[in-house]
């Protein structure tokens, strides 16, 4: 799922300091799972924010809303009519969240609350780790299910480079090696042969973000 | 003749290749240049010229190739891939051969955050494999990287990598030398050796394979200057090991400079009587003027003039 982590507290407050009255909107998805959006933290973020303002004496009145998913418009334009009450939106949603609500909402000035980091998974309580960088083009079947794409400091395709120590990464040493996660799983897999072909270059320029906003189009599902 | 350098002279005649290292200035200071060159001169065939090593910002390796050229000595233009697309690279290799140059290592590059640009953003469009399969198709096919589009004029390049067999996981590294075989690597320099013991368990791999036969290594030497500089190479640089008792010898020794340099000619002989080695490449990093007396003491002056 998409991570995220919350803003200095410092910077939010300098996005509304102009303003009065503000809808705090969090997002009942991939930000709660990941405790940086949901209805907790709305709530735990608006506290903060109250005291921090009444402190500076320029109290701020905050409206609260975690609509299920920031990102799709059905549930976005539920903020209809919170919105029509404040004079500006703090989004704790990921930067998706953010933009639903800039599209649909053109004349109230919308702030991101939090640092979209990366699509992860949750490694313990409490950490989480980059495992998808939606290049667009999978490469999961030649290389054991592990992605050096996300988890090899170079993105290297084929193989580890002389910086890999001990199932170590040299960048970072608390890091493993996508590489050598890579080697183990094929080993164990029986399929070690994968790592002797060469995997050539890749169309980064077709398929990967460098083409401009990439855009899916069903047409077997379009209304 | 691939690319008819003096390197690949020497290599392809059968006798034993000898290539330098020169970091160029962290700047424009051309009198550096000429200073390690002069210190060089004549004890080696080849000179690798870094590529912003370690990604510290330093005078380009296509410039200071050249400056090399024109000095009278022969480089081995190193290129990362931490830093260009494979536009970047194409045209740079255009010019480099255009400047005379005939040597050219492919590389992936350390990493930028070791280096004084940490903010940088990395490219990696290529890996270092995909790089020497473009260079090969440049060369070979006369076409670029992924289409039929002819190349003006004719690359000729004698194409290079490295390969560290102190990286992990061990058992794969000679198989990633097949890749590189495969992907069309003329010669190979390697990570500096210390631990003997393991290079050849390696080499043994390489022959086990074949690729000795298909591509020239030069094996990887540095002179150790200090105890304290052996003890941080062990403990900090990932994919370098260094045996205890060569720390020991070194940390011991009353004269560890002359030690350090009386351990390499050793490495040196010992490496020359490996199956398949078929050179050596002195990193002698900030220390060229060692160079002479290594290839002295190693009996590998003086450097053959081949046509």
């Amino acid at each position: 799922m998409i991570k995220a982590e919350q803003k200095p507290m410092d910077e939010i407050l300098r996005y509304i300091n102009p303003y009065n009255r503000i809808l705090l909107a969090g997002c009942g998805a991939c930000v709660t799972v990941c405790h940086a959006g949901g209805e907790k933290e709305v709530a735990l973020l608006a506290s903060g924010l109250r005291m921090a303002r009444k402190k500076m004496g320029k109290s701020v009145e905050i409206l609260e809303a975690t609509p299920a998913r920031q990102c799709e418009p059905e549930f976005a334009l539920e903020l209809t009519e919170t919105i029509e009450k404040v004079e500006a939106v703090v989004s704790i949603a990921c930067g998706v969240g953010v933009q639903t609500v800039v599209g649909h909402f053109p004349r109230i000035p919308v702030f991101p609350g939090v640092n979209t980091t990366f699509l992860g998974e949750t490694i313990t309580h409490g950490v989480w780790e980059e495992r998808c960088q939606a290049c667009g083009n999978c490469i999961l079947e030649r290389t054991g299910g592990i992605c050096p794409i996300a988890r090899c400091a170079k993105q290297l395709f084929n193989g580890p480079c002389g910086g890999s120590s001990k199932g170590k990464c040299e960048i970072k040493r608390e890091a493993d090696c996508a590489w050598q996660l890579i080697y183990d799983r094929l080993k164990n897999l029986g399929q070690l042969y994968k790592m002797e072909e060469i995997i050539p270059a890749r169309r980064w320029g077709v398929e990967s973000r460098d083409s401009g906003p990439r855009r899916i189009v069903r047409e077997d599902l379009k209304v | 003749m691939k690319s008819g350098s003096n390197l690949e002279k020497i290599l392809t005649k059968g006798l034993f290749a000898v290539t330098g290292e020169l970091g160029p200035p962290k700047g424009n200071d051309v009198s550096v240049v000429k200073r390690k060159a002069d210190l060089l001169r004549s004890y080696v065939d080849a000179v690798n010229i870094t590529d912003n090593q370690t990604a510290i910002v330093r005078m380009s390796s296509i410039a200071t190739s050249s400056l090399l050229i024109q000095m009278g000595l022969e480089p081995v233009m190193q290129m990362v891939t931490r830093d260009r697309n494979r536009i970047a690279i194409q045209s740079d290799i255009f010019g480099a051969t255009a400047l005379g140059i005939q040597n050219m290592l492919c590389l992936t590059g350390d990493h930028h955050t070791f280096g004084n640009q940490v903010d940088s953003k990395n490219v990696h469009d290529l890996d270092s494999i995909q790089l020497i399969d473009c260079v090969r198709t440049l060369r070979d096919e006369g076409t670029l990287l992924g289409g039929e589009e002819k190349v003006e004029g004719q690359i000729k390049i004698f194409i290079g990598a490295a390969e560290n067999p102190f990286g992990d996981p061990f058992e794969f590294r000679a198989v990633r030398l097949g890749k590189k075989v495969a992907a069309g690597v003329d010669f190979i320099q390697t990570q500096c050796i210390y631990d003997m013991n393991r290079f050849k368990e390696w080499m043994r791999m390489v022959r086990d394979r074949g690729l000795h036969e298909k591509v020239h290594i030069l094996a990887g030497v540095t002179p150790l200057k200090s105890g304290g500089m052996a003890r941080y190479m062990a403990k900090n640089v990932s994919g370098i090991t260094i045996p205890d008792e060569i720390i020991d010898r070194i940390v011991k020794s009353k004269k560890p400079a002359e030690e350090g340099i009386r351990l390499c000619v050793e490495q040196i002989q010992e490496l020359k009587e490996i199956e398949g080695v078929h050179g050596v490449h002195i990193m002698a990093i900030e220390w060229e003027q060692m160079v002479s007396q290594i290839t002295e003491m190693a009996g590998l002056l003086p450097r053959p003039r081949v046509e």
